[in-house]
């Protein structure tokens, strides 16, 4: 295993152990990055464990600083609570530390966009270049929320802790939001495909560590199923050429068959419990497309009816109309459009497009392409909608 | 420990709540101020006469000058206030959500450690 790999796997743990020991998450990544120089220079080859090795030697560099630095009381007392710790042990309390930073990275106090950035920096270990190009915003911006976001969490006291039962149902939402959010960048984003990969594996490695430690909250099993559910079908996403391919023309045979049977299971364990929730209901939803050779859509419309009374967004009903064209035709989805406002999303007029093209009435599905394309910011999105609006027949033909 | 204040705001323009109501909210905060004060986490507390009352003192090459009305021209000000001590934000945040049941929204604002002797 090369240093680049230890680093991706091993940060966020050794970062989040070091945050419980010093109390401070600047202080926390500032050791944890002198441990990795530290590693740099000296190992010949890794050690067995090297996270128990980052977070010792992390813990020893933390010691030396406070020292030097211990003329400020502050330090100074911080420095003795860390010779009275235990040895950090690697085991236990190691996941219960990444936990409580993900519940303080995702802190209701914090601004929504930069609980997602702090998540990334702190336990996915990617640096500021590398969430700006993820989420298409200026480096600066990062850096700022990240830096701001740092401070509110320090001189306002936001607790490093696991909220209490009670607690959970208003703190855990922004904690699947963030990582859901994460995935979402990461399975359709315009940034390159290295980093795209690498976003969908680190959410959902946090989502399986939520769900180890949360094995009783539905939801945080209804959305690592969701999430694996939808890895799943990525290899057939896109043809050779990279073009964008719809579920209903997806070679299935592509699908990832371990990912689709964990998804299935966790799904089967949400249905025992009977507590729905949104990302159940669409974990349930991914688990019926990928039931089988084909979807059965009115199962997948009667899901979404559920999902709707529960979430009334309108990109659920957006999605909705999609089921309902499967069950009931076009021109009842066209019908279930109307109403929806979704202004400067895509997929609305893409939708709408779709529909009046299967209707037959193909001078409105062209200007609703038109629509879509102008909105897209995806290129892959974008080259899939021109190639659609392509198929139509020729003016005067069709319509 | 960390010190908080809750600020309580009044917006102008807003209507005047009714006898019945600031009865409601005076027995309410009352109820709060002995609860706060038998966790420990009260420090002081006040409501506000009206901005109309405020003087600003400014002074300039040592000599002090006074204008009536508030420091920041805005619709909304500060009605009142609790000055709480208590471990970390969410202890905080659950005695403004209290708080804010009987007044209102309320502003949570850390004080600077620094300033804190």
């Amino acid at each position: 295993m090369d240093l680049a790999s230890i680093y991706r796997a091993e940060y966020g743990r050794c970062v989040a152990t070091l945050a419980r020991l010093l109390g401070d998450i600047n202080l926390a990544e500032e050791a944890v990055q002198d441990a990795f120089t530290t590693a740099l220079q000296t190992w010949q080859t890794p050690p067995p464990n090297p996270g128990a090795w980052i977070v010792t030697t992390a813990r020893n560099r933390a010691i030396d600083r406070l020292r030097r630095e211990s003329t400020r009381q502050a330090r100074h007392a911080q420095a003795l609570l860390l010779h009275q710790q235990d040895e950090p042990s690697e085991v236990g309390p190691v996941r219960d530390d990444q936990l409580r930073l993900i519940f303080t990275c995702c802190h209701p106090a914090l601004a929504p966009d930069a609980r997602a950035a702090l998540t990334l920096r702190l336990l996915g270990g990617l640096d500021v270049p590398e969430i700006a190009r993820a989420y298409l915003i200026q480096e600066a911006t990062v850096a700022q929320r990240i830096v701001r976001a740092k401070k509110k969490i320090r001189d306002a006291g936001i607790p490093y802790r696991v909220p209490e039962e009670h607690e959970l149902p208003d703190r855990l939402p922004p904690v699947l939001t963030v990582l859901y959010l994460m995935f979402n960048e990461g399975y359709t984003s315009t940034a390159g495909p290295l980093i795209r990969t690498d976003l969908c594996a680190e959410a959902i490695r946090l989502a399986r560590e939520l769900a180890t430690l949360m094995p009783d909250e539905p939801e945080v099993l209804g959305l690592l199923a969701l999430l694996l559910l939808t890895e799943a079908r990525r290899p057939a996403r896109l043809d050779p050429g990279g073009e964008l391919v719809p579920l209903a023309e997806q070679d299935r045979s592509l699908w990832n068959r371990t990912l689709i049977a964990e998804g299935h299971d966790l799904v089967r364990r949400c249905l025992r419990r009977n507590r729905p929730g949104p990302y159940q209901i669409q974990a349930a939803i991914s688990a019926v497309h990928t039931d089988g050779a084909a979807t059965d859509w009115s199962q997948v419309l009667a899901l979404y009816d559920q999902l709707l009374a529960l979430t009334p967004t309108p990109v659920i009903a957006l999605n909705r109309a999609v089921a309902v064209a499967e069950v009931h035709g076009p021109a009842v989805a066209l019908a279930a459009l109307e109403g929806i406002e979704l202004p400067g999303y895509h997929r609305l007029p893409a939708t709408r497009a779709e529909l009046l093209a299967r209707l037959g009435r193909h001078a409105a599905a062209r200007a609703a392409y038109d629509q879509a394309i102008e909105l897209t910011g995806n290129e892959t999105e974008r080259a899939y909608l021109l190639a659609r609006r392509a198929d139509l027949a020729r003016p005067g033909e069709g319509a | 420990m960390k010190q908080y204040l809750l600020s309580v705001h009044f917006v102008e323009g807003a209507p005047t709540p009714s006898d019945e109501e600031i009865q409601t909210m005076f027995r309410e905060t009352g109820r709060i101020n002995d609860e706060m004060k038998a966790a420990g986490a009260w420090v002081f507390a006040g409501g506000l006469l009206p901005p109309e009352n405020a003087t600003v003192v400014r002074t300039q090459n040592g000599t002090a000058t006074m204008s009536d009305g508030p420091f920041a021209e805005t619709k909304e000000h500060i009605a009142g206030f609790w000055i709480i001590r208590c471990a970390d934000l969410d202890a905080a945040l659950a005695w403004a959500e209290k708080c804010a049941a009987a007044c209102g929204p309320i502003e949570v604002r850390p004080f600077d450690e620094l300033s804190q002797s």
